[in-house]
């Protein structure tokens, strides 16, 4: 980038008035080039306290027990079943949402390319809309639908197509989840669809290819960075959700943000330190997730 | 461009059916008289925005919500604009550092988040655990990803060092040039963000619900304590809130189309 080269030289312009004459402009001492890192200390410091020391808090803490460094948590939670089965719930959740949301959401961007600008225009600001309806309003929205005395329930039930559809359940949930994945997953595909371009299409049917050959060998290839980033960020999303189960479910599904909220602020007995370890593998999780994905990135050959 | 074939509009119209279903049942609820064990709801009525718009206890968390709110997004103004400013500016190096950081708020989930800032802010110097302050504080931090982002691309898109170079040839200060000549080129960009991260902030339960609770009831509070009233009535509730959040998306995407 150019203007990397020229930023050496530019705080000059500021400090030297600009017709010094014969004499180049004089160089600002040091400390007074240093001057407007004083405008970032504020932002920086609320930035630290309330952004970097938590994490900072939980990354040490989890290692401490009983005033001494330990791996006491880690132990328990690798231990015990109960924790297990709140890891293995969340990834389960997180997983099959996001490759349905992903699904529908390629599909339908897929759609949304090739109709007038006008329609796609409303359709995006719809989205985007959509986009905001999460946590606690849209528990209450699917309550109503698909809540025991849903509209769509009871319709369902009449046709015979769903005798037994629970919302209260893993299904419920994962089409609760599939829900608030789905905008964020459009959002995030559909500048990464302008990479396709029109002719490529023709000139696969040009050269015998029907629209199902296009996809697999021409258009997906080209979209698969992207469908991979997608992925991550709505794993990432499921992975970290709480509102919406907790609105829907209390504590009666046993998810880690759950399991983690419960334990600094639940009703019988707080174990922060434990929350803390809980909360380091759930980060450790999220990162293992992008780094997979880097690397899956970096290896394919479209980018 | 061939025409658009029917497939793709039928694809189109089903996703907007699939996103807009829970909205619409949701509208039509909360404008039911009553709706039992039956698929089509009886008779209509606003009694139940009537009765939600007329609670003093909705009004209070709806008030708070957007006190809090708006306090956090002049927070984040008042810091991200000069810091900004700086690292573009005189610093690009640090470019790199901060476009890592603004994404920690949407990396690290508010859970993990709210469990170091109960034990941290619950006592000690810094006491403000169940206090709005605590809050205000907590959203500019989920406010960075949206404010940053927004500002960064729109400077980019300006060509900072130029611009300022003209100013100050004209004979404007650093701080005459950022205020009257940048902060203009950055009005619809940043407006759009202000939006964007409002409607974001506004439906935020986590921190709400885990550091403040009903010492300082914000409206996603109250919802969650309404779950067991009436569907009518958080139906009602649902849809203007839905109605709001949905106001201001809109004037941000409006604003953004304007800029671009």
């Amino acid at each position: 980038m150019t203007d990397l080269a020229l930023t050496t030289d530019r705080p000059s312009h500021t400090a030297a008035p600009v017709n010094t004459g014969t004499l180049p402009a004089a160089r600002p001492s040091p400390w007074r080039r240093r001057l407007p890192l004083l405008l970032l200390l504020p932002f920086g410091l609320v930035f630290a306290l309330f952004q970097l020391a938590p994490i900072a808090w939980v990354a040490i803490n989890a290692f401490q027990a009983g005033g001494d460094w330990s791996l006491a948590h880690f132990r328990e939670i690798l231990g015990s079943p109960w924790y297990h089965q709140s890891f293995t719930n969340s990834l389960d959740l997180a997983f099959w949402s996001s490759l349905a949301g992903l699904a529908i959401a390629t599909l339908g961007t897929a759609a949304l390319r090739r109709v007038p600008g006008r329609l796609q225009n409303a359709v995006v600001a719809f989205t985007t809309m959509s986009s905001n309806f999460s946590g606690v309003p849209l528990a209450f929205a699917f309550i109503v639908l698909l809540g025991m005395n849903g509209a769509l329930t009871l319709l369902l039930q009449q046709l015979g197509l769903a005798e037994q559809f629970n919302l209260y359940s893993r299904g419920g949930l994962l089409v609760l989840y599939t829900y608030f994945q789905v905008p964020l997953a459009v959002l995030l595909l559909y500048p990464a669809f302008d990479a396709l371009r029109d002719d490529w299409r023709d000139a696969a049917a040009l050269l015998g290819a029907g629209p199902v050959r296009y996809w697999l060998r021409v258009a997906l290839p080209v979209l698969s960075p992207a469908l991979l980033g997608t992925f991550i960020i709505l794993l990432a999303n499921a992975l970290g959700a709480y509102a919406s189960t907790y609105a829907l479910m209390t504590s009666n599904y046993n998810l880690v943000t759950i399991q983690i909220a419960g334990l600094v602020a639940g009703d019988i007995f707080l174990e922060p330190q434990l929350a803390a370890a809980l909360s380091l593998l759930l980060m450790a999780l999220l990162l293992l997730v992008t780094a997979v994905n880097q690397w899956l990135v970096a290896r394919s050959r479209h980018v | 461009m061939s025409k658009p074939p029917l497939s793709a509009r039928l694809t189109v119209w089903t996703l907007v059916v699939l996103l807009a279903a829970p909205i619409a049942i949701t509208l039509a609820y909360s404008l039911a008289e009553s709706w039992g064990a039956r698929i089509l709801p009886q008779g209509f009525s606003l009694e139940w925005y009537a009765k939600l718009w007329t609670d003093q206890r909705f009004l209070a968390a709806f008030g708070r919500s957007l006190l809090v709110c708006l306090a956090a997004l002049t927070l984040s103004l008042v810091l991200i604009l000069p810091a900004l400013f700086v690292v573009f500016y005189y610093f690009p190096k640090l470019k790199g550092l901060m476009n890592l950081l603004v994404l920690l708020p949407f990396a690290v989930p508010p859970v993990v988040s709210s469990v170091g800032l109960l034990q941290l802010y619950a006592g000690g110097p810094l006491p403000l655990v169940g206090t709005p302050w605590i809050l205000v504080l907590c959203y500019f931090t989920l406010s960075l990803p949206f404010m940053y982002r927004a500002l960064a691309n729109n400077l980019e898109a300006v060509n900072l060092p130029d611009l300022m170079d003209a100013a100050h040839l004209l004979g404007a200060g650093t701080t005459r040039a950022f205020l009257r000549v940048v902060l203009p080129n950055l009005r619809n960009g940043l407006l759009s963000a202000l939006f964007l991260a409002f409607s974001f902030l506004f439906g935020e339960f986590v921190f709400a619900n885990l550091l403040v609770g009903t010492r300082f009831e914000t409206l996603q509070v109250y919802l969650y304590s309404q779950r067991t009233t009436s569907g009518h009535f958080t139906s009602a509730m649902v849809m203007s809130y839905f109605l709001f959040i949905g106001l201001a998306t809109w004037v941000a995407l409006r604003l953004q189309s304007r800029s671009a």
